[in-house]
């Protein structure tokens, strides 16, 4: 397809995020803004006091009222959209399961922000990782380019008649929500050509056929439908990445799940996500010049797992190094190295992996650091076997 | 009933689509104690049909009588009739 010309501007994350949910004009917008995806419902509401959408904008009492709106106006049948991060997504907690379950095709945008305690307002990935389990599809987004093609990319994959179900679009908290960078702005009709007019399968206000929503099911049922909910977001994937590939026939930057960089050959690979792609990939390059055999692997996607597309990318590595910007106290290492790790366990041919945790309450990650992990993971190669979980930057 | 298997319920998700269906629900197993009516007594004064929560004391235009495919055995019946012409025997097995 022909390649368009869009116009270029500079623009924050969280603007970025607002300026995609006005093109995309949801019916409903229910949000309590907090730190730091604030500017998202700032921003977004200024659209709605100007006329510049139709949205019904709700403002709520908190982020449980904010998510149970959103649950009502998309089981209504209405396209709908929020945004939050953190305690926020946290206190979500148990509607963002009903949203999943009941098969409703929310968007939200999450600015990724530490969990208390101690309070931090920084980026890390503990909120989206405590809502890993959710049944919410998870896309990171390394840079403000990402943040708002994924926004807009998220909205035709959710409300795709074989998906239906919720997307969360996440990036990092500050790092990438407060950092203004040029964005190529895709055209207002454009954007409403590519993600078409939402249809709902099955709305409430339908009266001339009446259904019942999320009704009780007991032993006898509940387990099939947890079965068929896990069957829809596994069966995502294939959709994601044809929503990917339209994303990149209109604009030129295609999409998949995930990102390989120099990894097919590569003898030592950093896996990460969101903006540390973004340093990972200079240092990359930098070895690459040097003639060392060094790969990036960027998780795009974190549900549904693309687990064969991971398997693919790392098999042929000598070691690979997992970067999990959030922790899970008490367990051995992070949730993106249990994932990788347990799901390439049966391979004949593997990597060592070696678990890192890093830059949690938005603790930098430097060049420096990438440095070091990939002079770590040459180390582990010659001594056959991984070291314990390593804290990248953490004063003793 | 043929229950869906999960299969089935990709398409849908966890929704019923056709409405008054808690009709085939039968709740009457649920019932421990059973509720019997002694005709020579009643008076056919209705606060059994009045007072039962399931709607499952029915009138047929002459006298009151129990459905037993949803009457749970709560005894609100029994304890409500002025003249305790309603008994709770207990279901047996």
């Amino acid at each position: 397809m022909m390649k368009t010309t869009f116009k270029k501007i500079a623009i924050e994350g969280n603007e970025a995020v607002a300026l995609a949910m006005k093109q995309v004009n949801p019916d409903v917008v229910a949000a309590y803004p907090i730190t730091p995806s604030t500017e998202v419902v700032q921003n977004f509401s200024n659209y709605v006091a100007n006329g510049e959408v139709d949205t019904e904008f709700v403002a709520v009492e908190s982020e449980h009222s904010a998510m149970s709106a959103c649950i009502g106006a998309s089981a209504a049948g209405a396209r709908v959209m929020t945004a939050t991060a953190s305690q926020g997504l946290a206190l979500m907690w148990e509607m963002l399961y009903i949203a999943s379950s009941m098969r409703l095709p929310i968007v939200m945008a999450v600015s990724n922000r530490a969990l208390s305690a101690p309070i931090n307002i920084h980026g890390d990935h503990s909120d989206a990782m405590g809502a890993r389990d959710s049944g919410w599809i998870q896309i990171y987004s390394e840079n403000v380019q990402e943040i708002y093609d994924n926004i807009i990319q998220a909205v035709k994959i959710g409300e795709d008649p074989q998906v239906r179900l919720p997307v969360m679009v996440n990036f990092d908290g500050f790092i990438t929500s407060h950092s203004e960078e040029i964005l190529e702005v895709i055209d207002d009709d454009l954007v409403k050509k590519f993600i078409g007019e939402y249809k709902p399968k099955y709305s409430l206000l339908d009266v001339d056929k009446p259904i019942t929503i999320g009704p009780l099911a007991l032993f006898d049922s509940y387990f099939e439908f947890k079965v068929a909910q896990a069957y829809a977001i596994e069966n995502s994937l294939p959709i994601i990445k044809k929503v990917g590939r339209e994303f990149g026939d209109l604009t030129g930057r295609y999409y998949d799940v995930i990102e390989k960089y120099h990894t097919d050959d590569a003898k030592y690979i950093i896996v990460a996500m969101s903006s540390t792609c973004g340093t990972a990939r200079e240092v990359v390059d930098d070895l690459r010049n040097k003639g060392l055999p060094v790969g990036l692997l960027k998780i795009r996607v974190f549900r549904p797992f693309p687990l064969e597309e991971i398997s693919l990318a790392l098999k042929n590595a000598k070691v690979v190094g997992i970067l999990d910007r959030s922790m899970i106290p008490g367990s051995f290492a992070g949730p993106l190295y249990h994932e990788i790790v347990s799901g390439m366990y049966h391979l004949d041919q593997r990597p060592i992996f070696q678990p890192y945790v890093y830059g949690l309450g938005g603790r930098d990650i430097t060049t420096e650091h990438i440095n070091k992990v990939f002079s770590e993971l040459k180390e582990i190669e010659k001594v056959g076997k991984p070291k314990g979980l390593i804290y990248i930057g953490v004063r003793e | 009933m043929r229950l869906p298997g999960w299969k089935d319920l990709v398409e849908t998700g966890p929704i019923i689509l056709e409405p008054g269906n808690a009709l085939e629900y039968k709740t009457g197993d649920w019932r421990t104690f059973r509720p019997e009516i002694d005709y020579n007594k009643c008076t056919t004064c209705m606060f059994c049909w009045l007072f039962c929560p399931d709607s499952a004391v029915k009138f047929d235009g002459k006298k009151v009588y129990i459905d037993y495919d949803y009457c749970k055995g709560c005894g609100v019946c029994a304890s409500e009739c002025p003249v305790k012409c309603i008994t709770m025997k207990e279901e047996e097995k």
